[in-house]
């Protein structure tokens, strides 16, 4: 019930970005959800798309260093505290949530955001314990 | 017990040397000067002639030689002998222009064996070892110069060449090899085979003789931990012989030069002034012994420093340490110097490709130094925190090597600039 994300290396200078969203769109990569983190010299940016297997391969052909990481999409409740709840969980099991986004529009009725923790497997397991849904690939339309 | 192969030359007192390196020169600068009229060419453009050098203080009155007169001269115009008292050539491996070729007399085999010799013996050598010698053989210098001082030690010599592991492995095995002589990269490269093997109790090596590349100290304690060995440097270049100009001794800080055979200078490589001892600067060889091919003031590009502090080995030959880098390469950053082969290393040893480009600019009127660095797939992560603790690890050894601050910038794959296929390894900002 791990989603994989695909996570590419960029240069911070004018036009790089485009260039490897060029690249993906030229391909017809659908995306589902992305995020850049930066740092003053380079960003990592990260992708969920529709064909992670696709959007790896087409990366790498043109260039971009990319690597591949399993990641969570946890459905997460509208109402006020629904996040902070969510969060509290993994806290009381220890578990660090590295870095968080969203996917983009709802799915089912349902919000997601993607988590990327310091133990996957046991992070399903408790999240799943205390109810709170989580998307496999095939819920969220990928493969 | 330290042994020598030649005594009274390791230890002579620095009276008998300067006595024998005076009389030596003398002769030396009649025979180049008799013989080789490009030389002699430029001694007399100088307005030297042989009545001027007296002895070794006269040493700066003559000219330089450096790779292009020799690429000039090629093949024949360094020559003092005539061919048919040489036998044997070596050659350079130059990657560009035309190839390097020094020519030996007997004589001169003989003496750079025996220099090879000294080499062996300082590293414990005896004529019980069995000697590997896994340097390539053929003009390179590396196989042919060990072989030989090897044979005058006594040691069984196995005369291997380069490559073949697997064969290397069956004989060092199998003839209980003590003494390995290679380039610290190839001696790695072994040591790390050995060890995935599981042959490391089936090895009799005790030392390693490696030279003809740069390597580091922390490469060195690598190679003896996992070889369990002592490990000696060795120095040498073609134009003057090969290996064997110098050699460490047990004391591993830095390399005696054999004085009786060469003199060595230390000059600023801009203004060609001699400086002071203990000065850093351009390394300078004069042959005084040698027939054949006797180059006078040949400037080896190497920057390094010569101590005649008193070594526990017993020897009295002037030490130089390893070469810091190449005179043509040298930046000076904030006032110190930086080699870009010093920043290759550092990238080498931490896992980094040896791509890189060094930008040198000045602002505010301060220098700045840059590191660009291509990142690669190995060293990629998901993790921001992982790459930027990489990055501070980089920046920490860098400074520990230069002495200075160097900022470093990962840059795309493929994204450093090459002009005719090779990379432009500094952009220097203050000079454009
Ligand atoms: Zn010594």
């Amino acid at each position: 019930m791990s989603v994989k994300q695909i996570t590419a290396f960029l240069e911070n200078k004018a036009g790089r970005l485009l260039e490897v969203t060029e690249i993906l769109s030229q391909n017809q990569v659908d995306l589902r959800a992305i995020n850049i983190a930066e740092t003053a010299d380079y960003g990592l940016l990260r992708i969920i798309a529709k064909d992670s297997d696709k959007a790896e391969k087409v990366l790498k052909d043109a260039g971009v260093i990319c690597t591949a990481t399993p990641v969570i999409a946890v459905a997460v409740s509208d109402r006020p505290g629904g996040l902070n709840g969510m969060l509290k969980i993994l806290a009381k099991e220890n578990i660090d949530v590295n870095y968080m986004y969203s996917i983009f529009g709802h799915i089912g009725g349902l919000a997601y955001m993607i988590l990327q923790v310091s133990d996957t497997e046991n992070a399903k397991k408790v999240l799943i314990e205390n109810g709170i849904g989580i998307a496999g690939a095939g819920d969220l339309g990928i493969n | 017990m330290e042994k020598y192969y030649q005594k009274d030359m390791e230890c002579a007192s620095r009276e008998e040397m300067v006595a024998l390196q005076n009389k030596r020169l003398v002769e030396q600068v009649k025979h180049v000067w008799e013989n080789v009229p490009y030389y002699r060419k430029k001694m007399e453009e100088k307005g030297v002639t042989p009545e001027d050098i007296k002895g070794i203080e006269d040493l700066h009155k003559l000219p330089f030689l450096t790779k292009d007169d020799l690429r000039e001269a090629y093949p024949y115009g360094l020559l003092a002998k005539p061919l048919e008292e040489c036998v044997r050539i070596q050659s350079t491996s130059g990657t560009t222009g035309k190839r390097v070729v020094a020519f030996y007399t007997q004589h001169d085999v003989d003496l750079w064996e025996e220099c090879c010799a000294r080499a062996i013996v300082a590293a414990g050598g005896t004529k019980e070892d069995v000697c590997q010698v896994a340097y390539g053989y053929g003009l390179f210098t590396g196989g042919p110069g060990l072989n030989g001082g090897s044979h005058k030690v006594g040691c069984l010599t196995l005369p291997m060449s380069s490559g073949n592991t697997d064969r290397q492995l069956q004989f060092m095995t199998d003839l209980g090899a003590t003494i390995l002589c290679c380039t610290p990269s190839y001696a790695e490269y072994l040591a790390e085979s050995i060890h995935e093997r599981g042959l490391r109790d089936k090895i009799k090596l005790k030392a390693g003789i490696f030279g003809a590349e740069a390597w580091s100290e922390e490469m060195r304690r690598d190679i003896e931990n996992q070889l369990g060995i002592k490990a000696y440097d060795i120095y040498g270049l073609t134009e003057t012989s090969g290996p064997g100009v110098s050699f460490e001794c047990s004391e591993q800080t830095g390399m005696h030069i054999n004085e009786d055979h060469f003199i060595a200078e230390i000059i600023d490589p801009d203004t060609l002034k001699v400086l002071p001892e203990g000065s850093q600067g351009e390394l300078v060889f004069t042959s005084i012994t040698k027939e054949a091919f006797p180059l006078l003031r040949y400037r080896t590009k190497d920057i390094t420093v010569l101590s005649r502090e008193k070594c526990s080995c017993g020897r009295t030959l002037v030490k130089m340490h390893k070469p810091m880098g190449r005179s043509d390469d040298m930046l000076i950053v904030k006032g110190v110097n930086v080699f870009p082969s010093q920043i290759e290393a550092v990238l080498l040893e931490n896992g980094y490709p040896a791509n890189y480009q060094i930008i040198v600019d000045r602002v505010n009127h301060s220098d700045t130094i840059e590191v660009l660095v291509e990142m690669t797939p190995e060293i990629f992560s998901d993790s921001l925190g992982k790459i930027t603790e990489m990055e501070k690890n980089l920046v920490a050894a860098l400074k520990a090597m230069l002495g200075i601050y160097a900022k470093v910038r990962l840059v795309d794959p493929k994204s450093i600039a090459r002009s005719e296929g090779k990379a432009v390894r500094v952009i220097d900002k203050r000079k454009i």
